[in-house]
This record gives structure tokens, sequence and C-alpha cells, in this order.
């Protein structure tokens, strides 16, 4: 690559003049990108609208699974991984103990939508109009350049971790173990000593 | 190889708001717990992808990214158990048949209150076009 070439990428990325990065000539990363990301907003709007809880628990796994290739595709590879395995392993075996624990219907159950439902529907569809104008507004001409080494490969997100981030990791820690206390004070039944609240069943 | 800033942002904007209609549509709070999932992780793309664009030297995106997935996870942990907790002591885990904070009345009449509220939702479903005209009205 020339001097000028560089000069005119650094630029293009830098001013934010991408007339040599359209909207009309995606590339490969793009259309991959634009796939798995509306197969993941079709799992998500399903999620939320589904009347079969189960069903809602399961679609959310190819929610989370869409957002952890689109990781991949930004080169996040170790927050990928740490996706699949804490989000889809383990957050929606949690969702469905819970909800097979709460005895949820198996089939269709009416009443999983609240009365308020078309007020939600307009608080969400002005927000999604509202954000998606001022995103688009703000970042229309803005380029990610993916070249060159992985920036969130294990090597590289272990040593930043262990070398910038070691005081939250370690603050992070005593907050799971006080949630895992939490958790346990919370679901144990209550000690015979104690009365029970009324309606203990 | 490069891409456009806008899909990612676009992407994990109306991932949130699909969220925010779970989280305010729905009745079941195990439900409710996976639209706060659904906005954390369109929170994490965000970060993911500005973390990527700027290429930080430092890395506080991604580093951001993997404490919110540990928290997030602490948090459905708590969640689940309240809600467990609350199926309990409740018989139901919907979130607006839990008026007890709602009016200062007697814990008796909680059992109570909920029968109207009952017959008051084929009524709300049948207002909701006007309502839905009335919206697009104002």
């Amino acid at each position: 690559m020339t001097f000028a070439a560089a000069t005119a990428v650094s630029a293009a990325k830098t001013a934010g003049t991408a007339e040599t990065h359209g909207f009309l000539s995606p590339t490969g990363v793009e259309i991959a990108f634009l796939l798995v990301g509306l197969v993941t907003l079709g799992a998500a709007v399903i999620t939320v609208t589904t009347r079969q809880l189960v069903h809602a628990a399961l679609w959310l796994v190819v929610a989370l699974g869409g957002l952890a290739v689109e990781y991949l595709l930004l080169t996040a590879e170790f927050i990928a991984w740490v996706q699949v395995l804490i989000y889809v392993g383990s957050v929606v075996v949690l969702l469905l103990f819970g909800l097979m624990l709460t005895r949820a219907p198996i089939g269709r159950s009416p009443d999983a939508d609240s009365g308020n439902r078309p007020v939600a529907l307009a608080v969400a569809a002005a927000a999604a109009a509202a954000l998606v104008w001022v995103v688009v507004d703000a970042f229309r001409t803005t380029v990610i350049d993916l070249d060159g080494a992985a920036q969130g490969s294990t090597d590289v997100t272990g040593s930043v971790l262990f070398r910038h981030w070691v005081l939250p990791f370690e603050a992070l820690s005593v907050l799971l173990l006080a949630a895992l206390v939490g958790a346990i004070v919370l679901s144990r039944k209550t000690a015979k000593g104690t009365p029970a609240p009324e309606g203990d069943r | 190889m490069h891409l456009h800033l806008a899909y990612p942002a676009v992407l994990a904007a109306l991932l949130f708001c699909v969220g925010l209609y779970g989280v305010l549509a729905r009745r079941n709070a195990i439900l409710v717990l996976m639209s706060v999932e659904l906005m954390l992780n369109a929170v994490n793309l965000n970060l993911v992808a500005f973390d990527v664009w700027l290429r930080d030297s430092l890395h506080a995106g991604q580093a951001l990214t993997l404490f919110v997935i540990a928290i997030a996870a602490a948090e459905i942990g708590i969640g689940l158990a309240i809600v467990l907790a609350v199926y309990r002591n409740r018989g139901t885990s919907a979130v607006d048949a839990l008026r007890d904070t709602a009016e200062p009345s007697a814990p008796d009449e909680s059992q109570e209150a909920q029968e109207p509220d009952d017959s008051q939702e084929p009524q709300q479903s049948q207002q909701s076009p006007q309502s839905q005209k009335a919206e697009a009205t104002a």
C-alpha cells in the first residue's frame, strides 16, 4: 500500500468522509452481520411476544447465540465464548429452572401479556425511532477497520484484564460471593424458630 | 475489511427497544427477567462495537462487557431467588398481581383486590384499539 492510499484510508476513517465505503457496496462482513442481526432481532421479538413461556426461553437462546456470532464478527473472540458459556449455558438454564419451579404452563398461556401492552408498544416504538434516528445520523459515515490482529483475542483480553482491570475484577468476585450468599438466604425456607409469615405454603 | 459502525449501533438500539417492550408488556416475572437480559445484551454489543472502533489500548469496552456479563449472571440468580420466594408465599409470579405497596390497605384485602383487576383485563383489551387511536392522534 502506497503512502497516498494509506493517508486516504486514514483520512476516510478519521474525518468521516467515507465515499469509498458506501452502504450500497457492502463487504462480506457487513452482509454476514446484517443476516445474523436479522435472525437475532427476529428471535428477540419472538421472545418478547410469544405466549408459550418455554418457547420464549428457547428463542432467547437463539438471540443470545446470534449476539455471540456478532461478537465473533467484531473480532471479540473471548467475549463471544464467554457469552456462549455464561448466557446460553447458565442464564437460560436458570430461567428454565425458574419457569419450571413456578409451575409455568407448558402450552399457551393467555395471560402472558399484561393490560398495558399498547402503551408498551407505543413507548418502545418511540424509543426505537428516536434512538435509530440519532444513531444513524451520528455514525452514518463511521467505519470500523477490522484489519490486523484480532482485538479481542484471549491473549489481549487476558493481559488487559489482569494488568489494568485487576481491582474491578477482584471487587466483582466479592460481588459474586455476595450474590451467592444472598440467593441462598432468599431461597432458603423459613427457619423453624421464627414464626412463618402469613400464607407460607 | 471494514464494517460500518451503524450496523451494530442500530442493532443494539433495536434490541434495547425490544427488551424495553418486553419489560413493559410482560406479566410473568421470569419473562420480565428475560427482557432485562435482552437490554443488557444490547448494551454489551454497543460496548464491544465502540471498543473495536476506537482501538482502545486499555480495551475498556471489552473489560466492561465482561463485568456486565458477570453482574447479569448475579442479577439473574438473585432475581430468580426473589421470584421463587414470591411464588412460594403468594402462589403467583405475575408482576401486576403484587399490589401490596400500591395503596395503604390491609394485607387481607390484597386477595380481594385481585378479582376486580382480573375482571377489568378483558375490558382493557377491548379498549386497546381506542387507546391506540388516542395515542396516534395525540
